[in-house]
């Protein structure tokens, strides 16, 4: 069995890549279970947002480590799999049992639901904002996520700009009572 | 022991209910020190960057709650930086709703013809444009033309944006850095450092007191300018009357910590929470559909890809703000648009099974991010939320550095908050899958509870003191020389953008703050221009018999 610190490592990006699953990464690739084509949230770096102490959550991560782990046990255990030991618990289970247990996990009502949340949150925003590198930098470096949202490169001082933003006609009736100022009446 | 600093107003918070008092007091001769949490950013400060520490993540709050989650301004300016500046009026039947109290919810004395005057101040002092359609973003315009479709209207909304020098970047929830859209820092703030308010970043209030002659001493934590967890020390400073502009999500907060020292609160404070009835819905656009049912195309041959293109609502239906229909089957559907991260999180796949806000099913319809249009929902709840035990500072127990909190907020949707939630999300629905232009879903609400960017009427004016936290003048019920004039206010669900009816509410509140200071021998008169000197505004408002010391 992996250190600690291989643990945490293989069963965060398990969990990133159950919220935006990515392809393999080389052969026996085992956290990320190629469950979509292209890069996901670990490769979009999940783990580098989730170990930058702003977020918050960083402190808190051995705990969820263990407690996801604990989860993947019961849960495996509830449906009857047998899990290989050679991985963590939750790194063992296939994708679809992974989504089934977070499904589980964030369910309103569930007591640890906010924990489980901040965690999707930022695996998320990995992969959708890389709020763990500057922007221009990770466009540059052509982010994953950024690029598949359809990011392209700021003008050269770093601002957007769109000079071409409407249709520039009229596209429907305005409201009846549309009052002078052009509120609702 | 240094002597403790006094002044005659103290503000607590610098958005729309902050600001107007600054200046109109201000400029009346008080002297006001205005207290805001946030940092103090200028247009070049406002950065294009989704970097934590950036300015995106300065100035403003998302706190989670039980079963609402709360974004609000966390900077000077408050709600006005981070807004999408639509400012349409609140229609008539508004002022009419019962809610869930069998009675007027509103003060009587306000209507919407009561309250033009004072929408006029705004208007002008902003001041508010109407837009043409030659403004209106592709998503507004793919909006408009849907619903024309439909057989519906569509309104291009008034906004505070400066149409000549907006760039349509999109990124003015972080700021704008063109000062294009016309928050407190380019009217009422900066019109108030004139008159010499003092505005004073980085305080957080956390309790007020009594004073033995009667004022107000209020206490304050200094908050680290990074790293928001961090308090790098306390003061306290002494006023007449104190003006609490801290948010809807804070106001209250503020009130039940002093409870000890000032005394029983009114029932209303930190209750009646409204989410403004918001909810959004996420539509995938097929531009081929689009092309060939609504004729739309741009000039450089793409159909939309324009999510990311704009300047946030331009364009919402108003057909459902019909008086005659029942309360809580009333609402508008607004086309905006939302940042990734925050604005992608709570996003549904549409179809296929549950849970639909994660998983590879969802990475799908990231990539189609650039046609993504968002509408956003704007119903009439049934004002149920509550705040519980409040945190030890601020509104939240913080979790990031900045932005992400959890908060004493609790909302549990009631059937008649649900069942217009519902009949919103049908129609939004009918309009944009019509001859399959698009698919589209509501977000969830399962992750982080319902989801508002307007929070309402957590301390809000009304007649009866068992359902509100003010009287109709704003000054707290059982404890006079406080008044709040934010968002907080407003006593419920407006149906459309709610900034125009805060900020109006504010400045109608003004005339009787001074009346407060002159009775506290404070020499202060009302009836400043607007900040640009203009005074059209001013005269009409000089006609009504609310106006003191003219």
């Amino acid at each position: 069995m992996a250190s600690e610190e291989e643990v945490q490592v293989l069963t965060l990006e398990a969990y990133a890549d159950t919220i935006l699953p990515g392809e393999k990464r080389f052969p026996g690739d085992r956290s990320v279970a190629g469950a979509a084509p292209g890069a996901g949230a670990v490769e979009a770096g999940a783990l580098d947002l989730l170990n930058y102490d702003a977020t918050g959550v960083t402190a808190g991560l051995p705990y969820l480590v263990q407690a996801l782990n604990d989860h993947a046990k019961s849960y495996a255990g509830e449906v009857e799999l047998v899990l290989d030991t050679d991985v963590p618990p939750f790194v063992a289970l296939a994708y679809e049992h992974r989504r089934a247990l977070v499904t589980r996990l964030t369910k309103p009502g569930h007591p640890e639901k906010e924990g489980w949340v901040s965690l999707a949150l930022f695996c998320n925003m990995a992969y959708d904002t890389a709020p763990h590198r500057p922007t221009r930098e990770a466009l540059e470096a052509g982010h994953p996520g950024l690029l598949a949202l359809g990011y392209r490169l700021p003008d050269a001082d770093g601002l957007w700009r769109f000079p071409k933003f409407s249709y520039g006609r009229k596209l429907a009736e305005l409201h009846p009572d549309t009052t002078p100022s052009g509120s609702p009446a | 022991m240094s002597a403790i600093e006094k002044t005659d107003v103290v503000i607590v918070g610098s958005g729309f209910g902050g600001s107007i008092p600054a200046y109109h007091l201000a400029a009346g001769g008080a002297k006001v020190v205005v207290l805001e949490r946030g940092p103090w950013l200028a247009a070049d400060d406002f950065e294009h960057d989704y970097m934590l520490g950036s300015s995106y993540t300065r100035v403003f709050d998302f706190v989670a709650g039980d079963g609402m989650s709360v974004l609000g301004g966390n900077c000077v300016g408050g709600g006005s930086v981070v807004y999408f500046a639509a400012m349409p009026r609140a229609p008539k039947f508004v002022f009419d709703r019962h809610g869930s109290i069998g009675r007027r919810m509103w003060p009587a004395e306000i209507s919407r013809d009561s309250l033009e005057p004072w929408y006029d101040r705004v208007d002008e002092s902003i001041p508010v444009s109407k837009q043409d359609w030659t403004d209106v973003s592709y998503a507004g315009g793919l909006w408009a033309a849907a619903c024309n479709h439909s057989g519906r209207t569509a309104n291009p909304a008034p906004v505070a944006v400066d149409n000549e020098r907006c760039t349509n970047c999109n990124f003015q929830m972080a700021g704008c850095r063109f000062d294009a859209k016309r928050s407190m820092l380019t009217n009422y703030l900066p019109a108030a450092l004139a008159h010499g308010a003092q505005i004073r970043p980085l305080h957080e209030v956390e309790r007020l007191e009594r004073t033995e002659d009667g004022g107000y001493r209020v206490h304050f934590d200094l908050i680290d300018e990074e790293d928001y967890r961090i308090h790098t020390g306390s003061g306290v400073l002494e006023a007449k009357i104190v003006i609490i502009a801290a948010g809807a999500g804070a106001t209250p907060v503020i009130l039940q910590r002093s409870e000890a020292a000032l005394g029983k609160m009114p029932h209303g404070v930190g209750r009646y929470f409204s989410g403004n009835g918001e909810r959004l819905n996420t539509a995938i656009i097929d531009e081929d559909r689009v092309r060939e049912v609504l004729g739309l195309s741009r000039e450089d041959g793409a159909v939309y890809s324009a999510n990311h293109i704009g300047k946030g609502p331009t364009v919402a239906n108003w057909d459902k703000l019909d008086g005659s229909l029942p309360e809580y089957e009333r609402y508008s559907l607004e086309q905006l648009y939302f940042p990734p991260g925050l604005g992608t999180i709570l996003a549904q796949a549409p179809g296929g099974e549950e849970p639909r806000w994660f998983g590879a099913e969802k990475k799908e319809i990231l990539k189609q991010w650039s046609n993504w249009l968002t509408i956003f929902l704007m119903t009439e709840d049934d004002n149920e939320g509550v705040f519980g035990t409040p945190p030890p500072t601020g509104n939240a127990y913080r979790i990031s550095q900045q932005m992400l909190g959890r908060g004493p907020l609790r909302y549990d949707p009631t059937p008649n908050t649900l069942r217009g939630w519902a009949l919103a999300d049908a129609d939004c629905k009918a309009i944009i899958e019509k001859d399959g232009l698009a698919k589209v879903a509501p977000w969830t609400n399962d992750v982080v509870g319902a989801y508002t960017v307007h929070p309402l009427a957590s301390c809000r004016i009304g007649d009866d003191p068992a359902t509100s936290a003010l009287h109709p003048s704003h000054e707290l019920r059982d404890h006079s020389g406080i008044f709040v004039t934010d968002s907080a206010s407003v006593p419920g669900a407006l149906t459309v953008n709610p900034a125009m009816t805060i900020a109006a509410l504010a400045e109608r509140a003004i005339p009787g703050i001074v009346r407060a200071l002159q009775d506290r021998g404070v020499a202060v008169k009302y009836g400043a221009p607007a900040p640009d000197g203009s005074i059209t505004g001013r005269r009409a408002v000089s006609k009504l018999d609310l106006v003191a010391g003219g």
